[in-house]
């Protein structure tokens, strides 16, 4: 019961950070309609980043909000440089060009910082809690409070604020919302920012989490976070989130108990294809 | 000619065999598929465990790799039918890994360890190897680019186009959006069998990874680079794709980055490829013998 409960705490930080790296696509999708595979190598960038800003200040906030910074200004490239002129062309030619942009600057980590794995020594201040034999480490506490701030954040931001509304108006019908008068190009822009910096923050938790920063780190959720959005429902946020936590916790539950001979990366895309058999518009979506 | 330079030669024949096929699928038929090294592998796969297993010849297997690579190719091609778009690219990556993951961990496909151990394909009595290997793979490419060119001279090519162009229109005028979809699926996905095959007997030894998900980038790249739709598009993609990292070969460090880049490139500034309908070649040149995207 104990080591059940344990792997059911670390499956939802799993889970957690899967959310926090399928949010910025699902929000990408929505406004654009582009599945951003880039986004993979946007959240390894901001784990490089952090561990060099945490390196050279010593301190956590710094790194966070450097590699927040950094990875912002790396979305808003590649959408204005990649995405926004592809944006005519049938859906394959963006998602090429996203793949190309991910192998690329997968490259230039490797360039940069070596083939290594760099760990990420850093320890995030939350306590940590007893609960009746079980324990709540400093980074699980540290993965749950971010991820819930998070979340919370961008429900303000959405429900609650101009801007949001504006981003639901321009997910909804981009063409309509501009000819509303909403700046739609200024919308896509700051969308690619709040979802990189939100990737940013599950570089850095991935870094600590598991104390190991690679180039190639990217590589596995740039994929899997695409069946999420799928079973989520394409470009709906809390879908996104829902399908994550369940992710997390049915594959951390899936190698602790099940001996299934599968890897756990086919989990998502087996439970995609049948989301899509049975209920194509996902978990959350609407058609 | 060296070794070196037929083996190169030799792969770059057989992958434009496979990328033939995928232009079936997605240049033809308009079907984004991400997925193509999986049926590249099912038919290497195929083959090998028919030769080494059930110790039926090259000749005698081939049939069958054919067959099951076109079945599979229609079973997974029917999301084709219910998604579109986004939905059915990601489909493909997850059959892609899904496929790998079968081989890779189920034993009878030899698991992590592969199937090595693959004969040389005989002709005449005589053990094809080097220039021979390659002359053979050079008349299949010339069969699978005889089938293309047929494919898109006959009724089933044409109805492929117009589906391609817009689905609710073609289906309106009585073309069946599954039967020609299925069609462009089985042909290219037998294509990718028969290309899966000759790299079996080739390598003569295979593993899981050797099909996994960035090669079907590769090959999405190949069409995407040559032109996408057209018949000798992916020919030339293949060709530069396969010679590029070998120029790039004295900066090792920098291949990846470099091929990368092209590719971005490409894709931001022309992405319908070389040979393209609107690509600058055709503009210079306008090719009439180039191409068949009627």
């Amino acid at each position: 019961m104990q080591l059940f409960v344990e792997q059911l705490l670390n499956g939802i930080a799993m889970g957690s950070i899967y959310a926090l790296i399928t949010l910025g696509l699902a929000l990408v999708y929505g406004v654009m309609r582009i599945l951003h595979v880039a986004h993979a190598a946007v959240y390894t960038v901001g784990a490089y980043v952090g561990v060099l800003v945490f390196h050279l200040t010593g301190s956590l906030l710094p790194a966070f909000l450097g590699a927040m910074g950094f990875c912002a200004l790396l979305g808003i490239v590649i959408e204005r440089f990649i995405y926004f002129p592809l944006l005519k062309y049938p859906p394959y030619v963006p998602l090429i060009g996203s793949i190309a942009a991910m192998l690329a600057i997968e490259e230039l980590c490797r360039l940069v910082a070596g083939p290594y794995i760099l760990t990420f020594p850093a320890k995030l201040p939350f306590p940590a809690i007893h609960f009746g034999g079980v324990t709540i480490s400093e980074t699980l506490m540290a993965v749950y409070c971010i991820t819930a701030g998070v979340l919370i954040f961008l429900w303000y931001i959405t429900t609650r604020t101009e801007l949001g509304l504006a981003m639901r108006a321009a997910s909804q019908d981009i063409s309509i919302a501009d000819a509303m008068g909403i700046n739609t190009q200024a919308i896509m822009g700051i969308t690619f920012i709040i979802g990189s910096a939100i990737a940013a923050i599950a570089g850095i938790l991935v870094g600590i989490y598991y104390n190991e920063i690679y180039p190639t780190m990217g590589a596995v959720p740039a994929y899997k976070t695409l069946a999420l959005i799928v079973v989520g429902g394409m470009g709906s946020v809390p879908g996104a989130v829902i399908a994550s936590l369940m992710l997390g916790v049915a594959e951390t539950l899936l190698i602790g108990y099940a001996n299934i001979p599968l890897p756990r990366d086919a989990l998502a895309f087996i439970a995609m294809i049948a989301v899509l058999m049975w209920r194509s518009e996902g978990l959350m979506g609407s058609k | 000619m060296s070794s070196y330079v037929i083996t190169i030669a030799t792969l770059i024949v057989i992958y434009a065999i496979v990328v033939l096929g995928l232009n079936v699928i997605v240049g033809f038929a308009g079907q984004i598929s991400l997925g193509h090294a999986a049926f590249f592998g099912i038919g290497a796969y195929a083959s090998a465990i028919l030769t080494t297993k059930a110790g039926l010849s090259f000749w005698m297997a081939l049939p069958f790799v054919i067959l099951i690579s076109g079945l599979i190719g229609l079973l997974l091609g029917l999301p084709s039918l219910r998604v579109r778009d986004d939905f059915l690219a990601i489909t493909t990556i997850g059959i892609n890994f899904i496929v790998e993951a079968v081989f890779l961990y189920i034993p009878f496909f030899g698991g992590a360890l592969g199937i090595g151990g693959i004969p040389k394909i005989i002709l005449f009595g005589v053990k094809l190897k080097g220039g021979a290997f390659f002359s053979l793979c050079l008349m299949f490419l010339g069969v699978v680019l005889l089938v293309c060119w047929w494919f898109t001279r006959s009724w089933g090519g044409l109805a492929c186009f117009a589906l391609r162009e817009n689905e609710e229109a073609a289906s309106s005028m009585g073309i069946s959006p599954m039967r020609f979809k299925l069609l462009a699926f089985v042909l290219g996905t037998a294509m990718a069998g028969l290309g899966g095959a000759l790299y079996a007997h080739y390598m003569r030894f295979i593993s899981a990874t050797d099909f996994s998900f960035p090669l079907s980038i590769t090959f999405l790249g190949m069409i995407v680079l040559g032109g996408m739709g057209t018949l000798w598009g992916p020919v030339l993609g293949a060709l530069l794709l396969g010679i590029l990292p070998e120029l790039f070969r004295p900066l090792v460090n920098y291949r990846i980055l470099f091929y990368t880049v092209i590719l971005l490139l490409m894709i931001r500034f022309q992405p319908s490829g070389l040979l393209g309908e609107t690509s600058l070649a055709r503009k210079v040149f306008s090719f009439r013998f180039l191409g068949a995207r009627t």
